[in-house]
């Protein structure tokens, strides 16, 4: 097993009161797809800012390629691609004056800087816009552009802060093809999400909530964490079928979908729910129940809750 | 109940050359939570802006609450709600002088505003929070606070931008809690977002591409329709193959 190619070991970070991440540790394989996955405000962009080097963790330290955020950070600024949340394009540069400006920032050879920039372009597909303003790029097209810059010094490491928030499903999956062909160079890739269901374009997830992880592995085994039963319920009035069962379990683990209620029975709680699914049934009140798959977010909330 | 709140009938909307909505028709029944999905530039916002009377149509027309949107588009303003992922929320009101500010705009009295922030209070669960600061909520309760400023007035119908943006599932299940608690009393709810997580809460989704309908359906008849597993895989489907 070769080392890893960031380390996190027990890291602290308070802003204030409020701490932001606590004794937080995990590993990334090189050429892995890591996915922080977790709400605003969950400690995503200060763990992601750390490996950066740009804040020092209170306490524990965090490595890449082995070099130490805090005494190496030089070592780690060279050697990772970078993308903040709100990256920072110029509006007034044109796409190549953008990816000519990085370059310039971290100084990449004269002679390597046409052929890497032709690259980027065929890479990105934003050869036809090379010339057009930045301000001009519809946002899926911005972040492709800062994804670019962030590669201009052929990096090993990415660390991508919530790269697709608020873009649209297409640029969405278009963004995550282009990250899955840099997985496969051997690039790796430390990504966070807001949306869920993006946690299975990833390797390996981590759940992060409130500072702390929720949870760590492939999909697989984090939906394998999921204890308990998703039922399905369909009937005629399904605002009636959600107030019953919500007289049984929590009101967030009941919800109305445009054509079914979804009831999350959790282990202790299956037998009950599944009875009281079998009584409604024989009632007329619900016309057909099936137990489905849990979702990524299932298994968020029933970790949430433990 | 059959009653439509929302008709639309060959509606379209041209920028110089540029068209951004190409006749497009659809119907919304009272109480009916619909779901309008498409990729940057697909024309939901200009839809969004013309049924909310603040855009003229080029040509075609319809009705929102019964209000025609070419000729009666101020009834219109007066009678919907729209919440939008930028809440117009005041940080430095407290909870309660926000709600007091958005009544004076909606034009409510005094009075009415005291008893509508009762009602809210209770079904919002604001409880505690009425005499905070707004600044110092949390994101779930922020937005269910805008929610509460969109439905102050009592609208018959509420636009919702991207509701959820960010907040952890357990607060985003509670906001559609009351999404669904005001559809089943009878009003109608738009919503447009980007999680497609989000997009299986609506009765019927209405996917947009390059100006004109794509597709129309429950989340169910769309999966179906289109042989995918989820509604992110239906949308990508349509939009890529069209």
């Amino acid at each position: 097993m070769s080392d890893p190619a960031i380390r996190v070991e027990r890291v602290t970070k308070k802003h204030g009161d409020t701490v932001a991440l606590s004794s937080v540790s995990f590993s990334v394989a090189p050429g892995e797809m890591f996915g922080l996955i977790g709400p605003d405000g969950a400690g995503k962009t200060t763990l992601m800012r750390i490996l950066a080097s740009l804040v020092d963790p209170d306490e524990g330290e965090a490595r890449v390629l082995g070099f130490s955020v805090r005494s190496e950070a030089a070592r780690v600024r060279e050697a990772i691609g970078y993308m903040p949340q709100h990256f920072s394009l110029y509006s007034d540069l044109t796409v190549a004056e953008n990816i000519g400006f990085f370059a310039d920032l971290f100084g990449v050879p004269k002679e390597a800087r046409v052929s890497r920039t032709k690259e980027l372009l065929e890479f990105s597909r934003l050869g036809p816009f090379v010339k057009r303003r930045a301000g001009a790029l519809s946002g899926g097209m911005k972040q492709k552009l800062a994804l670019s810059c962030a590669l201009v010094h052929t990096p090993r490491v990415l660390v991508l802060d919530e790269p697709t928030t608020g873009v649209d499903p297409v640029s969405r999956r278009d963004f995550w093809d282009m990250l899955e062909k840099l997985r496969a160079q051997g690039v790796t890739i430390v990504v966070s999400t807001p949306y869920m269901n993006e946690a299975s374009l990833c390797g390996h997830i981590v759940f992060i909530h409130k500072g702390a992880i929720l949870a760590s592995g492939t999909v697989g085994e984090i939906a394998g964490l999921f204890r308990g039963t998703v039922f399905a319920v369909e009937g005629p009035n399904l605002q009636a079928i959600a107030a019953r069962l919500k007289d049984a379990v929590e009101h967030e683990l009941v919800r109305i979908l445009g054509d079914s209620v979804q009831v999350l029975a959790l282990a202790e709680r299956r037998v009950e729910v599944g009875t009281l699914i079998e009584t409604m049934r024989h009632e007329g009140v619900v016309s057909q129940s099936r137990e489905i798959p849990p979702g990524v977010e299932d298994t968020f909330v029933s970790l949430m809750r433990e | 109940m059959n009653e439509h709140s929302v008709v639309v009938k060959d509606l379209a909307k041209r920028f110089g050359d540029f068209l951004a909505v190409d006749r497009i028709s659809f119907e919304v029944r009272a109480g009916e939570i619909f779901g309008l999905l498409g990729a940057n530039g697909a024309g939901k916002t200009t839809t969004i802006r013309m049924l909310a009377g603040l855009l003229r149509p080029s040509s075609g027309g319809g009705t929102v609450g019964g209000w025609d949107i070419n000729a009666q588009y101020e009834k219109i303003k007066k009678s919907i709600g729209y919440m939008s992922q930028r809440f117009s929320l005041y940080n430095d009101l407290t909870v309660k002088e926000n709600l007091q500010f958005f009544g004076g705009v909606y034009g409510l009295s005094r009075a009415r505003v005291e008893e509508r922030t009762a009602e809210l209070d209770e079904a919002l669960g604001l409880g505690e929070w009425l005499d905070r600061r707004t600044a110092a909520l949390p994101l779930g309760f922020k937005q269910r606070l805008a929610l509460g400023a969109a439905i102050l007035h009592k609208p018959a119908i509420v636009f919702l931008d991207e509701p959820t943006s960010g907040v952890d599932p357990i607060a985003r299940r509670r906001f559609w809690e009351l999404i669904n608690e005001l559809a089943a009393g009878g009003v109608t709810i738009i919503v447009t977002t980007h999680y497609m997580d989000e997009a299986e809460y609506c009765n019927r989704l209405c996917v947009m591409h390059a100006a004109k309908i794509v597709s129309l359906g429950s989340p169910a008849e769309l999966k179906a329709r289109h042989g995918a597993h989820s509604i992110e895989d239906v949308f990508i489907q349509l939009v890529r193959g069209a």
